[in-house]
């Protein structure tokens, strides 16, 4: 009762940072300082803000349900290949897009890359492609926060009211604060949230009476001892991973944060620290998640515990639909709040609880960004921001808010995959595909707008294809997986236990690297725009 | 950043993306550091940090400073005023 008391606290405070932000702004009425908080934050606020912008519900929750299951592993996947793709992106790409749109005025991505490469129409089935990617980005938050909020409170809220909570709040300084109050809500998220993580591990720690004894126990034991390896996945996924990062310059509030920064210079920290931040947030989590396969007393973590076991032992003989409702009960995403309710005190329990939330609920610049990017590339490029003003661009841009928060609510609390399936299968892979767009758009002066057509129409293609192969053949129980495709006795595209296999690389390898040679091939053939070709 | 700076760097990052595939511990979970991290973790913690430092040497000697000089002064002026107010509000 206590924490979640501590929770509603919390959520009171960020709900009250955004309004603050919505009476600190300077330029009522004007789209800049909603949409990029007058291209003003310092370099405190850019860093702590893009952190917490990039980390997701699955930063905390999904990276500890995917650790609990599959180990170690999991720090190496998505953690250490960010810490070195992200910084390297924010170097390259994200300085020269903050100088290009400081220079021609850009607020999103697509209005970059229709003044680059000359083009109109081809620049709203980016945006379309965008818009639709980002949709599945933001459920995750919902769904995160929903999970959260019930694990948090001990099942006192239901999930679906815990989701319409947080949609709610997040909504609401979103509406009122644009980018200010998203920014300082991240600020103040993110550190609390990086003081989780240490927090966490000391208390965990010696509730469990030190790890060391709980390490020799995994090791000892031939059910868990993998977990302390990477043997639960294969090396050509583990390098398939490097390509998630990618998505980073490609995801449009990622894109748009960068042109929030007062001066380049502010990309500074931002490049240095962000590996130290990764480290600092996901290492806890990963580790602790491992370490909750050694909590015998709490029920729930032991009930996803034998679910594993059920699936791996007898999944074979089990039917699709058998199979999946043990994968439900695996779900492990709620598993670092089942160990703060086990092993932390009650008040503390509330604090690192309202830590999780802070990173649950990462939505909020996903949400200000879809709203951005509708109101720049579609309301104001087809004339209507010059009939009606920049105040009902504003006003539209703040009804959009409502009507996305609402929408993925409505889906979240459908939504049956956890959060981190969700969140790899559609948005990352597609995001990291359509990262070729803005990195040919700033270095490749012969870049067109055909070639980022043929990209863009590939990435929504495969996309679908991924969708509508992985519907079409159920996964299989825990073990080799189903070969669809098979030449000169290669196996070139299988159904695996947890999504799709393309010779032996996930998805996103072929989807990037196809959606690259489309943009040269295209490009290399198709007439070169006239201007925008100064821009690189 | 020079010809020589640019290769080096590239080099260098290269060599990062390549000391990240460490297949070579792949199936071990010793030794242990501190006792209690095995090296899939403490390898890839050593990792995010020795990228950090790369990172700061990447800011250092090859910030792109001639970007900054592109922007137009009225537009680079207001963003500086903006920027001690937000740092004050925050």
């Amino acid at each position: 009762m206590i924490s979640t008391a501590v929770v509603f606290l919390y959520l009171g405070v960020v709900l009250y940072i955004g309004i603050f932000a919505f009476r600190k702004s300077r330029g009522a009425g004007k789209a800049e300082d909603y949409f990029l908080a007058g291209r003003s934050l310092g370099p405190f606020v850019f860093l702590l803000s893009m952190f917490g912008t990039h980390m997701t519900a699955f930063a905390i929750l999904g990276s500890s349900g995917h650790a609990f299951h599959n180990g170690i592993v999991t720090f190496g996947l998505m953690a250490s290949s960010s810490a070195l793709v992200v910084p390297v992106l924010f170097f390259f790409a994200g300085t020269k897009l903050w100088a290009l749109g400081k220079k021609h005025g850009f607020m999103t991505p697509v209005q970059f890359f229709r003044q680059r490469w000359e083009c109109g129409h081809i620049g709203t089935v980016i945006f379309a492609v965008q818009a639709a990617l980002l949709v599945p980005y933001i459920i995750i938050g919902v769904m995160g926060g929903g999970a959260a909020l019930s694990a948090i409170s001990g099942g006192l809220i239901p999930y679906w009211f815990g989701g319409a909570l947080v949609a709610v709040v997040v909504m609401s300084y979103v509406f009122f604060g644009g980018m200010r109050g998203t920014a300082w809500v991240n600020t103040f998220q993110t550190l609390l949230f990086l003081c989780f993580g240490a927090a966490a591990i000391i208390v965990i720690g010696s509730g469990m009476g030190g790890f060391r004894s709980s390490v020799e126990a995994l090791l000892a034991s031939p059910a868990t001892a993998a977990l302390l390896t990477r043997e639960r996945v294969p090396p050509l996924f583990f390098l398939s991973y490097t390509f998630i990062p990618l998505s980073a310059i490609a995801f449009p509030h990622i894109s748009i944060f960068c042109l929030t920064a007062a001066k380049m210079s502010h990309f500074k920290k931002t490049v240095i620290l962000y590996p130290i931040c990764i480290l600092a947030i996901w290492m806890p989590c990963v580790f602790l998640g491992v370490m909750s396969n050694r909590v015998t007393d709490v029920p729930r973590i032991q009930e996803k515990i034998q679910a594993r076991r059920t699936l791996a032992s007898e999944g074979s003989r089990l039917s699709p639909g058998q199979r999946d409702e043990l994968k439900e009960k695996m779900a492990a995403d709620d598993v670092m709040l089942l160990l703060l309710g086990r092993y932390a005190p009650v008040w503390l329990a509330g604090l690192l609880g309202a830590g999780v939330m802070a990173a649950v609920m990462a939505s909020d610049s996903q949400i200000l960004a879809l709203s951005t990017i509708f109101t720049e590339d579609v309301f104001a490029y087809y004339g209507a921001k010059d009939r009606f003003g920049e105040a009902a661009q504003i006003h539209t841009g703040r009804a959009f808010v409502i009507a996305v928060t609402v929408f993925a609510y409505a889906v979240a609390l459908e939504a049956p995959q956890t959060i981190f399936d969700l969140a790899i299968q559609f948005a990352f892979s597609g995001y990291s595909s359509l990262a070729v767009l803005p990195l040919a758009a700033l270095f490749w002066k012969g870049s067109t707008k055909w070639g980022a057509l043929a990209s863009t129409l590939w990435t929504a293609a495969a996309v679908l294809g991924v969708a509508a192969f992985q519907t079409s053949i159920p996964a299989p129980p825990p073990g080799p997986g189903i070969v669809a495709w098979s030449a000169a006795g290669v196996d070139i595209l299988t159904r695996t236990p947890s999504g799709t296999a393309v010779l032996g690389f996930m998805p996103v390898v072929p989807m990037t690297l196809i959606s690259a040679l489309l943009m040269f091939l295209v490009s290399t053939v198709t007439k070169k725009p006239l201007n925008g070709r100064e821009m690189v | 950043m020079n010809r020589t700076k640019s290769w080096l760097f590239a080099i260098l990052l290269a060599a990062l993306y390549v000391l990240h595939q460490d297949f070579w511990f792949w199936s071990t979970a010793r030794p242990l550091a501190f006792g209690f991290l095995p090296p899939g973790l403490w390898y890839h913690a050593g990792f995010a940090l020795v990228t950090s430092l790369v990172m700061w040497l990447l800011v250092y000697a090859a910030w792109p400073s001639h970007l900054e000089e592109t922007v137009r002064p009225d537009r680079a002026e207001s963003g500086r005023a903006e920027s001690g107010q937000e740092h004050a509000g925050s």
